[in-house]
This record gives C-alpha cells, structure tokens and sequence, in this order.
C-alpha cells in the first residue's frame, strides 16, 4: 500500500483540458500521460468529455474519440492508479456511468451547480451499487454563501457522496472564499465525507487557494498537469507537488518527475498553455464559468463582437455551467446592438 | 350538457390546478371532477371552491361514480398513471397523460395530435423541454433530413419539483426518444440545464439540428418561422428570440452544417408565475389535446 497522505491530488489534465484541446485527445495522448503521471505518483487520474460523460455534442464540443475508448485506454496504462470520470446531471445519465465504469472507471465524480444538489441524488446511488467511490462537484461555488454552499453538501453526503469539493469553476475566489467555503463544509460533514477543492487560475490564485484549502482542511485537490485547463487553466500539478513538498504537506507525489511530464509528455501535444489572458481574466471577473472561454472565442469570430463583452454579459445574466448555448445568444444580440462599421 | 365533453383531472398539485384553470375556459370541456388522494390538499380545495366534485380517495371513487368522465387529465406519477392507466381503458375512458409514463403515444399538438386523434386511447404529453423542442426539429425535418438533433432545455430552479429533481435521466432520455421519434431526426439528444438565478429566468430552449451543407436554408427558416406561430396558438408566449442561426460544417460535424434555433417560452401566469414557462406549455399542450379530442367528439370545427 502507498505511504498515508495529508491530500490526494486528483489529476484532472485528460478531463478538464479537454476543454482547451477542443475534446481532440488521442488514445496515444491519454495512454502517455496516464502512463507518466501513474508513475509520478499520482492514484486518480479524470478522463472524460470535458463536460462529462454524454458531454459529446454540438452544445459543448463533439469528441473526437469516444470518451469510453479513451477510459478503456487510460485504465490500461494506469497500473495501481484510479480512474475517475465526471458527469453532470441533465447531461450524462446512470446509463453513461455503467459504461464508463465497464470501461474501467473506479472514481465517479458527480457534478451539479452549487445550488442543485437534489439531482444528483439517484447517481450517487447508483455509482455506490456499482461500487465506485464517489466524489460531489458544486460547480461555481462562488455563486452562492458558505452555509448555502454546506446545506448543498449535506445532501450529497446523504446521498452517498463521499468527498465533496468546492468547485471554483470561474476562477472568482479569492482565498479567504475558498477558506469560509471549505471551512463550512467541514463542520457541516464531519466525519461523514472528505472535504476537496478544484481551482482555476483565471485570477492567478488557483494554487495559493489550492493550499489554503488544504489548510483549511481540504482532504482532496485537482490538478491539471501543465494547468491544462478550461479558462487559464487549472492549478498545475506540478506545481502544487512541489508548493505542497516545500511546504512539508505530504501528497505522495514526485514533483521531479511531474515537471518532466508536463514538460516532455503534455506539453509537446497542447494547442497553448492557458494563460490568465484578458478573457480569461474576465472569467474570474465576472464570475462565468471558464469552459465558456472557448465559446465566447468562437461566438465572437462568428458574430463581430469581443469575447470579453460576452463573457461579461454571461455574469451579469447569471448563466451557468451547461448554458453553453447562451453564449450564442448573447453575440447574436450584441451584433444586433453594435454600431455600423462606417 | 350534451354540447360540452365532460373531463376529470386526476392529481391536486399544482399541475393539476394550473391545467384546471386553462381547461375551465374551454367552452368544449366540462371539468367536472378532481381526484387526489390527500383530503387536506390545498389543490383539491381550490378545485371544490371552483365547483368541482372531488374526492380524496383516487380513481376508485371516481370510477364508482353514476356518470363517468369521457377524457382524464392524469397529473399524477409515472407509477400511479401506471396503476391507473388500464383501468381508464377498460372503463372506455381517454386518458391524456402529464407524466413521464408514456403507455401512450408521444403527442405534441402542432405535430402530430391531428394523426393521433380517434386512434390512441392513451396520449402522453412527453416532457416539458419536449414539447418546446420538438416542434422545431419537425419544422426543419419537415423541409430536410436531419440525421441528428440536439436540444437543450434551461429552466429556473424554482420551477424545478422534487419530480424532476429525482428523475432528471427519466426526463432526458425520454425527451430524447421523442426528439427522434416525434421530431423526425434519426437521433436525438436531450440537455437539462437548472439555473437558479433571481429574479427566475423564463424557459430557455435551444434546437440543434444537423442538416445537408446544401439544404435550403430559406425554406427551413420559413418553416420554423411556420411552426412557431402554430405552437404560440396553444402556448402564447412560446416565440423565437433570434432569426433561425446557420453555421457551414465544421471539424467533428461528419460534413454537416447546423440550424441553431433559439426560443423562450414564457408562461401565461395561470396558477405558475409567467417564468415557469415549462410548466406552463405541458398543461397548455394538455389542455390544446382536450379540447381537439372534444371537438372531434362533438363534431365541432377545433
């Protein structure tokens, strides 16, 4: 058995930056990387659709390889490490989770906004008869008050749920949100459920809140290696191994070896490390959910009208994670509003 | 009383009452029951001050009855219309069903409820995001082939019921069955999206549909433009927010182009606030399948 860990850091680079590889991951891509990072150290590694399973689809992005095949691969190349896959309520279904969990997922991780908890109910109930761990997902945690935030935790909790995470989905938390918001779920669940944390970088803060989770008593963070990500990325990895070993924090992990897989495994194939750019900026800003990046840059070539302005109409509308095609309806109504080009 | 059909509803939620009020101003209806099965429901309440007989020990009393209904409004469960269901048949009673049940055939009233009058004894209503959808898949397959369609449904939380909650697989794959099956693609897929944002947003719908890169987009645009004013004849504020978007193929399309429509219904305010316009169009397409079903009975011209 592997030596006892302060946190476990889930590895989310095959499923979060499948937003930022257009959901183009090869199999030989998945297999090199699982590979490297199994052998880095790392016990659960996300491979799906970046919108979870059933993701696939004109709204969030067609996958290239169908996302089981890609599991299939990921768990035969992942030795003693986990294989987790994600799924979103209203899009993939017990029927996805069935077939991923056939196809060699160990780790189901259900992800709901931060105020919808109660739909998740009969997935978590079907993923522990299936005898996979669990892990909750409260998308946009920012969106809503810590005690709220903990209410919605509870019932995942009850529902079998067995570490619930504060997803900082737009990257707008600052670290004393991430710390009230992990902080109340950790009175709230006790010993019932581990508490984790999933950050982005949008405003540059995705590894400082990373550790003042940890401190704050999160038992389990994502990572995404080379912060392969949706908006400017996720916390990297290899940073965070290396944050957390300067620190004394035990991870289990190699941060030698990760810096050599983000660098000669993962970037190699990548289209561009995000960066916190102007629009992904304005993800953090305006607190939009940071898989619309790449949207709002297709939205914005198709229609005439800054990217920037849509993802700031995204806030001040209140959309939310799955509401990809309202960003089509935001530029169409931009353009309709924009002044002639004389 | 011959010149009105008499009808029943079978449920006191807030479905139930929602539909009471658009059925009672059908002058082809006779509402004249309710049926619950909690003697203190705030619905079955409402339903008596209205002048309704009700009961609040199911279908048993109601099928006890001197009289009979000729239609029921089941607004219940998928698992009590189940029970339900085959005894509505034997007792020579059409039932149009609001829940997920779907003993019978899917009908949403501007595509298909015209080949399925005097044939089914049992009409299921399909879902919410359902009936907002698929007649814009059936307006573009109607002009073209569409290999794939794919809809995505955005409601306010708050107008999300414990119902939809527990069952939201329940309603995606069923909504996406009827997609391909009523809609006419040759695949369908189903998106629920909650959004919890205050004040609550109306229902959003959008419709993707795969088309030939060559078809003719002026004809499908005519035609969405078509089956949106026959839907708002039923549900008035069901309307497009954009003109119909068409995009050329792109890399992971199979070599297909796309017709992007984009609607919001809002509700007309009856018992659910104007945003629940989920709500609103299942019992405004109940009640649109009532009163064609009596007009038929009758004789009359719908």
């Amino acid at each position: 058995m592997s030596a006892p860990v302060d946190v476990r850091i889930t590895d989310t680079t095959l499923r979060d930056g499948s937003h930022a590889m257009g959901h183009r991951f090869t199999e030989r891509q998945v297999r090199d990387t699982v590979g490297a990072l199994a052998r880095a150290g790392v016990r659960v590694i996300e491979v799906t659709h970046g919108d979870g399973l059933g993701g696939s689809s004109f709204n969030y992005g067609f996958s290239a390889t169908d996302e089981l095949r890609l599991i299939a691969a990921a768990r035969e190349s992942s030795g003693d490490a986990a294989i987790a896959a994600l799924l979103l309520p209203g899009v993939g279904r017990v029927a996805d989770m069935r077939a991923a969990a056939a196809a060699g997922a160990g780790v189901l991780r259900v992800a709901t906004h931060c105020t919808e908890a109660d739909i998740a109910i009969q997935h978590f109930g079907a993923a522990r008869e299936l005898g996979l761990e669990t892990v909750g997902f409260l998308m946009l945690s920012h969106m809503t008050t810590p005690a709220d935030l903990a209410a919605q935790a509870r019932i995942m909790a009850d529902a079998g749920c067995q570490c619930v995470y504060v997803v900082d989905s737009a990257g707008a938390l600052v670290m004393d949100g991430v710390v009230a918001r992990v902080t109340a779920l950790r009175e709230e669940l006790g010993d019932d459920a581990q508490v984790g944390f999933h950050g982005h970088e949008n405003l540059g803060l995705g590894v400082a809140n990373s550790v003042v989770a940890q401190q704050a008593g999160a038992r389990q963070v994502d990572g995404s290696t080379r912060g392969l990500g949706a908006g400017a990325g996720n916390a990297p990895t290899e940073l965070l191994a290396t944050v957390f070993d300067r620190m004394g924090v035990r991870t289990g992990l190699d941060p030698l070896a990760l810096v050599h897989v983000a660098e000669d495994v993962v970037a190699p194939f990548i289209p561009r490390t995000p960066i916190p750019d102007r629009d992904a900026i304005m993800l953090g800003y305006a607190g939009a959910y940071s898989s619309f990046l790449e949207h709002a840059h297709r939205a914005a070539e198709t229609y005439g009208v800054p990217a920037h302005e849509i993802l700031l109409e995204v806030g001040r509308r209140g959309y939310v994670g799955g509401q990809e095609d309202m960003l089509i309806d935001i530029a169409v109504r931009l353009a309709a509003t924009a002044e002639p080009v004389a | 009383m011959g010149d009105r059909v008499p009808a029943a509803i079978v449920g006191s939620g807030n479905i139930a009452t929602d539909l009471l009020m658009k059925l009672r101003r059908d002058p082809l209806l006779d509402v004249r029951w309710m049926v619950g099965i909690d003697p203190a429901s705030e619905g079955l309440a409402r339903a008596r001050a209205a002048g309704l007989r009700t009961t609040a020990d199911g279908i048993d009393a109601l099928l006890a009855g001197d009289e009979l209904p000729e239609l029921v409004f089941e607004a219940t469960s998928a698992k009590a219309h189940a029970v339900n269901a085959p005894r509505f048949a034997h007792a020579g009673i059409t039932a149009i069903d609001l829940t997920p049940a779907a003993i019978g055939p899917y009908v949403v009233p501007s595509v298909n409820l015209a080949a399925q009058l005097g044939r089914a004894a049992n009409l299921n209503m399909v879902t919410c995001g359902g009936q907002a959808t698929i007649p814009m898949v059936a307006a573009v397959s109607r002009v073209t082939p569409v290999p794939y369609a794919e809809i995505v449904a955005s409601i306010a939380s708050r107008s999300a019921g414990p119902g939809t909650r527990a069952n939201i697989d329940e309603l995606t794959d069923t909504t996406a069955d009827a997609v391909a099956r009523v809609g006419g693609a040759e695949r369908g897929k189903a998106i629920i999206v909650l959004n919890p944002a205050e004040p609550a947003p109306l229902m959003r719908d959008t419709v993707y549909c795969a088309i030939d890169p060559d078809a003719d987009a002026n004809a499908i645009a005519a035609s969405i433009a078509a089956m949106a004013e026959d839907v708002a004849r039923y549900v008035p504020g069901y309307r497009l927010v954009a003109a119909p978007q068409f995009d050329a193929p792109r890399p992971g399309w199979d070599g297909r182009a796309r017709v992007t429509i984009l609607l919001e219904v809002e509700g007309r305010g009856d018992y659910f606030p104007p945003y629940a316009g989920n709500l609103d169009i299942m019992t405004a397409a109940a009640a649109r399948v009532g009163h064609e079903l009596a007009a038929a009975r009758l004789g009359v011209a719908a």
